[in-house]
């Protein structure tokens, strides 16, 4: 029996979203108390620190962490759940006999946290037995007692219960009288407070905050039988509730409003479903290839599986072999220094001081400070993601900073930071970009995605098709997927627009690990086109 | 402390409720010891323990709820924890569609603990992993696995009467073995409650011959093929189509099981008439807990599909009160049950004179809700069949197909497994089938 829930959310996603939810119900008031005192919390890590150096340990990490989840979840005029979570407790991690061990309680007295932290050494112990390469941390200088905290304005999970009903009942209504025949909208507010504490001499109070705001509209054709439906066009997002703002600075216009740095929920809602409406009347796709202009909502997820991913160093190496799988970016391509990832024109970054994007921490779940640095540089792969006992696998001294763990209860790992492709160097716009595109489709938002266990093949779709023709959108289309290679895709990559389209994009719940952790991360891009593309017709009966 | 026994479990309960000044109250405890170890490059990765315990409070007024739970269980806790709930409920806005709570429940007898599991020790951990390894040192291919294995109970209790308890212990394994020249891929995996009956060794072994057995693959040319999917490639696409089975946005109109001018598709003939596919928590090969997680509903057993014909689908407590035709409420299982046939895999491969075997789907995502149409991955021992034979490893294919289709595409069955799917365990056949989609080729090992 799975020790946690999920909560499953019909009609938010492509066929219903099973959302992690961690932690025990509590009222909204009480996410919004302080939780334990900073001065509290040091005097148990050092137990903790205590406790394991005498027991063996040769390096120990505690970290205490309380983690805050509010959901409002609505469908038409119906609030249908407001679930709000806390889960309080510590996970312990140490190396004894060279080897990992961890243990987690939620019995935060000074006994119960040494006796988990006991535990984790006779974890470690009784797997040295059978352990063929002791760990081998990369060095970190303990900062001593520091704090970090997203930049927000306005905390979400503060904002009164009544005021975000209110303002999804409004988006609901705005959907509804734009003649959808269902509508599901919610949020998600996530509070992290973690408190890292290490035998380096590290005490770090950290404040994360993350906020998400999906919506999907559903049009169904009673006669016909046929139903389509379209996802809001927000991202999770590192922000407060000013995200909900839907500021008109931060509004693009074109064949739909698409958002920057901020949402507005309302507005959206009425366009998807004037659109989930036309979807019905529209044309169905004629296979073939395509150069297609992918918006970068949509792009996101593609760099998302197919450069973040594979530029994991745990994959690579086969840590991950028996779940999320390995990786064809293998450590002889990158030790070339000629591996074509992309065409010139394709440039990635790591970057987890990003403001606004998910992965952005001071430091991460290990005591590395957050960083920016290079993966794939004129097209040619240059470097991984990789944590403190990875880095010298890849004969690196430094960690990256990508270790984090989604619960107290979790055992800390390698995961994705912020992967971003660089926008163009010159001055092009999507206007631009569309009336160089003889035969083309233009694709918007997330739709269905899938890619194999080392991430060459790759399928995707989207929210929203129109087709190009000699440089001129035609019409809308439907029952699109693309279908390509990585290595393929990206050094199809033929024109990037420029900064002023660039924005951050985001999936809250990217899966990896056993036992199965989520983590949030944001991906930049701005609008790039690629040339001559398998698209697939997807549409199928059954009887 | 993780696992109370009925009594403990139930002592605790009787008292919460009893300081409700509400109109009606519910409280649910639950707790569990969860043990695992992960492994990677025949070398130990991370292992650990976690144990957790809590107490869940519903107080109701109305059609008004509030909840609030605490894991400290002495008297004041429980009175505070019940003050609270009440508190919240007062606060909160009427939930239209908030059904009455539940009385007296009949919950079925269920035998899913076994004293093997529960006493696991991070030792026997250890050495299973070891059994595993060795093996794959052995064979000099690299294993990557992972063992979990946990103890657990639930109780639950309403202030009209309600009362249920169930313990249960579980062991799922996984293991990928790869060969060291990277390509070959094999995988292999055990579900059980007792951890008796599991042998890390000999599930690893399978994957061992697979990984051996799948290198140098070659490409066959995209297209509609006649497949034996395993149990653990059925049930990937068979968990999903279950995932999506339900009564509300089936009368909707926005379900693959909605009928063309309104209504759902129960009554009809939708699948091949072998399918049957049922839930039953007493079942024997996969116990479950008898009550559904959200409102304690007692869980029977339930026909889904049978004869090929839809029987039933899952309806929420509030839209079967909202139905014309009084239809009953059935919750969501906590366990599925596919018949399966009497062959061995051996069998239905000899008995094919071309095709290709499917040891495990991945990376399953929905295409189109309409059609049900899925795209997703072979992974991990794709092998061409001539003549009942296998004759060589194939590269991986992609697939877009429905699963509707798949079950209507049926040419023989082979017998049920337990396999871990969607959260449950189940037990599911592998399936031979005709027309299976492969839309194009992965150079993926």
């Amino acid at each position: 029996m799975d020790r946690r829930k999920f909560l499953k959310l019909a009609g938010v996603g492509a066929g219903g979203i099973m959302l992690p939810v961690y932690g025990v119900p509590v009222s909204a008031a009480q996410l919004a108390g302080n939780g334990m005192d900073v001065g509290q919390k040091k005097v148990l890590a050092d137990v903790v620190l205590n406790t394991a150096r005498k027991a063996g340990a040769s390096y120990t990490d505690v970290r205490i962490g309380r983690y805050l989840n509010q959901y409002v979840l609505t469908r038409e005029k119906n609030v249908e759940n407001i679930v709000n979570t806390e889960s309080f407790g510590a996970g312990i991690r140490v190396i004894a006999n060279g080897t990992w061990g961890f243990a987690a309680t939620n019995d935060l007295t000074p006994d119960g946290i040494a006796r988990a932290a006991r535990q984790a050494v006779a974890v470690a112990r009784a797997n040295a037995k059978y352990q063929s390469e002791p760990v081998q941390l990369a060095p970190v200088k303990g900062v001593g007692e520091v704090s970090w905290q997203t930049p927000i304005q306005k905390n979400a999970i503060q904002v009164p219960i009544s005021e975000k009903v209110d303002y999804l009942m409004e988006v609901n209504n705005s959907a509804l009288n734009a003649g959808a025949s269902f509508v599901n909208s919610a949020l998600y507010l996530v509070n992290e407070q973690k408190y890292f504490a290490s035998s380096d001499g590290s005490y770090i109070d950290q404040d994360v905050h993350r906020l998400w705001a999906p919506m999907q509209v559903t049009a169904v054709d009673k006669k016909s039988g046929a139903f389509k439906t379209r996802d809001g066009l927000s991202t999770p997002v590192g922000l407060g509730y000013e995200y909900l703002d839907g500021r008109e600075e931060d509004k693009l216009h074109g064949q739909t409003t698409l958002y920057k740095d901020s949402y507005d929920m309302v507005e959206d809602a009425q366009l998807a479903a004037e659109q989930a409406k036309a979807k019905l009347s529209a044309k169905s796709i004629e296979p073939g290839k395509y150069d297609l202009v992918l918006e970068p909502l949509h792009l996101r997820l593609t760099i998302h599986e197919s450069v973040g991913h594979p530029l994991e160093l745990d994959r690579v190496l086969g840590y991950e072999a028996n779940f999320a799988g390995t990786s064809f970016a293998t450590l002889d391509k990158w030790r070339s220094g000629k591996f074509k990832y992309g065409s010139d024109k394709v440039n990635f970054f790591a970057d987890r001081t990003q403001p606004g994007s998910l992965g952005a921490v001071g430091y991460d779940d290990e005591g590395v400070k957050a960083k920016r640095w290079d993966l794939v540089k004129d097209g040619v792969l240059v470097n991984y993601q990789a944590t403190r006992d990875q880095v010298h696998m890849i004969d690196q001294k430094e960690s990256h900073g990508c270790s984090y763990a989604d619960s107290w209860s979790s055992v800390q790992f390698q995961r994705m930071p912020n992967v971003s492709l660089a926008p163009g160097k010159e001055k092009y716009s999507v206007k631009d970009m569309i009336r160089d595109v003889e035969k083309g489709i233009y694709i918007l938002g997330r739709g269905s995605y899938s890619i194999d266990q080392q991430r060459y093949n790759f399928q995707f779709g989207g929210q929203l098709f129109y087709e190009i023709k000699n440089g001129e959108i035609v019409g809308q289309v439907e029952d699109v997927a693309y279908q390509s290679n990585t290595q393929e895709f990206w050094n199809s990559c033929s024109a990037i627009c420029d900064e002023s389209d660039y924005r951050l994009g985001g999936t809250f719940f990217d899966g990896k690990g056993q036992p199965s952790q989520v983590s949030a991360v944001s991906h930049g891009c701005a609008t790039t086109r690629f040339d001559k593309i398998n698209v697939i017709n997807t549409k199928r009966k059954i009887s | 402390m993780a696992i109370l026994s009925r009594s403990e479990a139930k002592q605790i309960l009787d008292k919460v409720l009893k300081y409700s000044k509400a109109e009606a109250a519910s409280a649910q405890l639950t707790g569990a010891e969860t043990g695992n170890i992960r492994y990677a490059r025949n070398s130990v990765s991370t292992s650990g323990i976690v144990n957790d315990i809590e107490l869940a409070v519903e107080a109701r007024f109305g059609k008004k709820s509030g909840i609030a739970t605490i894991n400290e269980f002495s008297d004041a806790s429980l009175e505070k924890v019940m003050r609270r709930a009440e508190e919240l409920a007062k606060l909160s806005p009427d939930n239209p569609e908030a059904m009455p709570l539940l009385g007296e429940q009949k919950y079925m007898s269920v035998d899913g603990f076994a004293k093997s599991t529960a006493d696991m020790t991070p030792d026997q951990r250890a050495k299973a992993a070891a059994d595993s390894i060795i093996a794959a040192k052995e064979k000099k291919v690299v294993a990557a696995g992972y063992l979990e294995d946990a103890r657990s109970f639930a109780a639950v209790a309403n202030t009209n009467g309600l009362f249920g308890y169930h313990a249960a212990t579980s062991a799922n394994f996984t293991v990928t073995m790869r060969t060291e020249n990277g390509l070959g891929s094999g995988w292999a995996q055990s579900d059980v409650s007792d951890f008796a009956a599991m042998s890390t060794g000999s599930v690893s072994g399978v994957a061992i011959d697979k990984a051996v057995m799948s290198q140098e693959a070659r490409a066959l040319e995209p297209g509609k093929y006649t497949v034996i999917l395993e149990p653990s490639a059925v049930s990937g696409l068979v968990g999903f189509m279950m995932w999506n089975y339900d009564a509300r946005s089936a009368d909707e109109g926005r379900s693959f099981m909605s009928k063309k001018g309104g209504g759902n598709r129960i009554g009809e003939k939708m699948f091949d008439k072998r399918v049957h596919i049922y839930s039953d928590p007493a079942d024997l090969n996969v116990p479950a807990m008898p009550w559904a997680e959200d409102d304690h509903m007692a869980l029977e057993r339930v026909d889904w599909i049978r004869d090929g014909v839809v029987q039933n689908l899952p309806r929420s407590r509030y839209w079967a009160s909202q139905s014309e035709n009084k239809d009953k409420a059935i919750p969501q299982p906590n366990n599925l049950i596919m018949v399966g046939g009497d062959k061995s895999t051996e069998e239905l491969i000899k008995n094919t004179r071309r095709g290709v075997l499917v040891t495990r789907t991945w990376y399953i995502r929905m295409v189109d809700p309409q059609s049900l149409l899925l795209t997703g991955l072979t992974r991990d021992g794709t092998f061409y069949i001539e003549n009942g034979k296998i004759k060589y490893p194939i590269k991986n294919f992609r697939f877009n197909e429905s699963p509707v289709i798949m079950l209507n595409n049926i040419e023989d069955m082979g017998r049920a497994e337990r396999v871990g799917m969607w959260g449950y365990s189940a037990m599911i056949p592998a399936l031979k089938v005709r027309d299976f989609t492969f839309s194009s080729l992965s150079d993926a090992v």
